[in-house]
């Protein structure tokens, strides 16, 4: 029964012509501050990409034929080029999918979206009021999310995506979720909360229980098809019979990975870490060379060793996990998910962290957080200069 | 229902992959897999072909299928007119 032995799925770990889901983080700026943000946002960089290395980058994936770009950030729409990649790409028959907080679609913007065929919008929101929302996503986020989905919802710009990660805090409100996607005409998008970027700091305190995972697991089986998960949540499918609809596999380095703002290249959006760079799209035979011929991604798609797993029954449901959750954590890529449902990961965790042997447990890098402020200063009408 | 005439919906694109070929649905966003070169082969006659009479039998033949595969090839390409990826070729009426 189970859809990880399905000739189909080995092919993808055998890696494909081109990424079926290509993340590209437009800028590291960005107006929040999430506390689990995965890039670890904040400033620009200076060394990001021009506009036309952009395009040129655009002009590969167009002859690779990839069918789409997940555009994210930072806050993509704070780019002054935002638009005119967003039109080059659609232009190239690149369809554009791209998360924001809102802060940037006023009623203007919401209607110039709403005229672009072949693109989709996400917008993020991390709890369904906002004293849970802004306890991630800062003071306001919540209103500001609402009023961006009230302009889209005027311009007629039909089903856009709600994207919610999930914490032990707003899982009670996926139902709350839902009916706010329904009540404007949205689709519901819930993914996995992962301990990268920022989030290596507060997933200790954010991520679900054990008998929370049990209840995303139930609800994600209740409603199917019509809700969005990026099928992050395969490690999930060790709790029964019934797999969660979607790949439920690792798709890093095989159908999926990241360009990040400065164009660097890595096997999946939550690993912005060296050991998993690929290299920049301003190497040598750009994107396309690192897709086709890098090491690391050939690695990728080699078979991958069990390890720790092998003797464990529900191995074939969870292909043990997520990557970047086991290494940010500590734990040895082929030892079990930290949010294994078996409970093998807090003991995994407990070695990586005591063992004297061990190395430190890695840390995210690409940090643009801004520098940390005392708190929450009143806001004074001119900009203090800072470092 | 070998009779009936297929074309790729303009708006799905199809890429080659080692174990056949992806097609992606611009209009619905659905991705979907071909999983046999066999059926991307007919399904790209099935495009490139000028004939506007040209019937699924056609493609079948034209493309070396042998007969006891038929079925199963009538099933792949019903599920691929259920995603929208094939359609029913426009009748052009003569003159």
């Amino acid at each position: 029964m189970s859809v990880n032995k399905s000739p189909l799925v080995e092919q993808l770990k055998g890696g494909l012509e081109a990424p079926i889901c290509l993340t590209w983080e437009l800028t590291y700026a960005c107006n929040l501050e999430c506390v689990h943000c995965l890039s670890s946002s904040g400033h620009r960089d200076p060394r990001e990409l021009t506009t036309a290395e952009a395009k040129a980058v655009l002009d590969d994936l167009h002859d690779l034929q990839v069918f789409y770009i997940n555009i994210g950030g930072g806050e993509p729409m704070i780019r002054r080029d935002f638009f005119e990649l967003v039109e080059y790409s659609i232009s190239r028959r690149i369809g554009v999918k791209f998360s924001t907080n809102g802060a940037f679609i006023d009623a203007e913007k919401a209607r110039r979206l709403a005229a672009l065929d072949y693109l989709d919008i996400q917008i993020s929101l991390d709890g369904a009021d906002a004293v849970t929302n802004d306890a991630v996503r800062g003071t306001g986020s919540y209103d500001t999310a609402i009023r961006a989905m009230n302009h889209l919802r005027d311009a007629n710009f039909g089903e856009f995506k709600i994207s919610v990660v999930v914490t032990r805090h707003n899982v009670d409100q996926l139902d709350h979720f839902k009916e706010l996607a329904d009540e404007f005409g949205a689709q519901l998008r819930i993914t996995r909360l992962r301990p990268s970027g920022r989030g290596a700091d507060s997933w200790h305190d954010l991520h679900p229980t054990n008998a929370q995972q049990l209840q995303i697991y139930n609800w994600l089986l209740a409603h199917g098809d019509n809700v969005l998960t990026g099928d992050s949540f395969f490690h999930l499918n060790a709790l029964g019979e019934e797999p969660l609809p979607g790949l439920n596999t690792c798709g890093a380095g095989r159908v999926v990975c990241l360009i990040d703002p400065v164009g660097d290249v890595y096997a999946c959006p939550f690993v912005i870490h060296d050991e998993f760079k690929a290299g920049s799209v301003r190497d040598e035979g750009g994107f396309t060379h690192l897709w086709k011929q890098s090491e690391l991604f050939a690695e990728l798609r080699e078979p991958q060793s069990a390890g720790a797993c092998a003797s464990c029954g529900s191995f074939d449901a969870c292909q043990g996990g997520c990557m970047a959750s086991k290494f940010f954590v500590g734990i040895p890529l082929d030892g079990p998910d930290p949010e294994c449902v078996e409970g093998h990961g807090e003991a995994a965790m407990l070695a990586a962290s005591s063992s004297r042997d061990s190395a430190p447990v890695p840390r995210p890098m690409m940090d643009h957080s801004k520098p940390a402020r005392p708190t929450e200063p009143e806001r004074v009408p001119v900009t203090v200069s800072r470092r | 229902m070998l009779d009936r005439q297929l074309t790729l919906d303009p708006q799905v694109a199809l890429r080659p992959e080692p174990f056949g070929a992806l097609a992606y649905h611009y209009g619905n966003r659905k991705l979907i897999f071909l999983k046999h070169p066999d059926v991307v082969r007919v399904v790209q006659y099935l495009d490139n072909n000028e004939r506007a009479e040209c019937t699924i039998a056609d493609a079948l033949t034209a493309c070396d299928i042998a007969e006891s595969r038929w079925p199963a090839f009538e099933r792949a390409l019903d599920a691929l007119t259920e995603s929208e990826v094939l359609h029913e070729r426009e009748q052009v009426t003569a003159g």
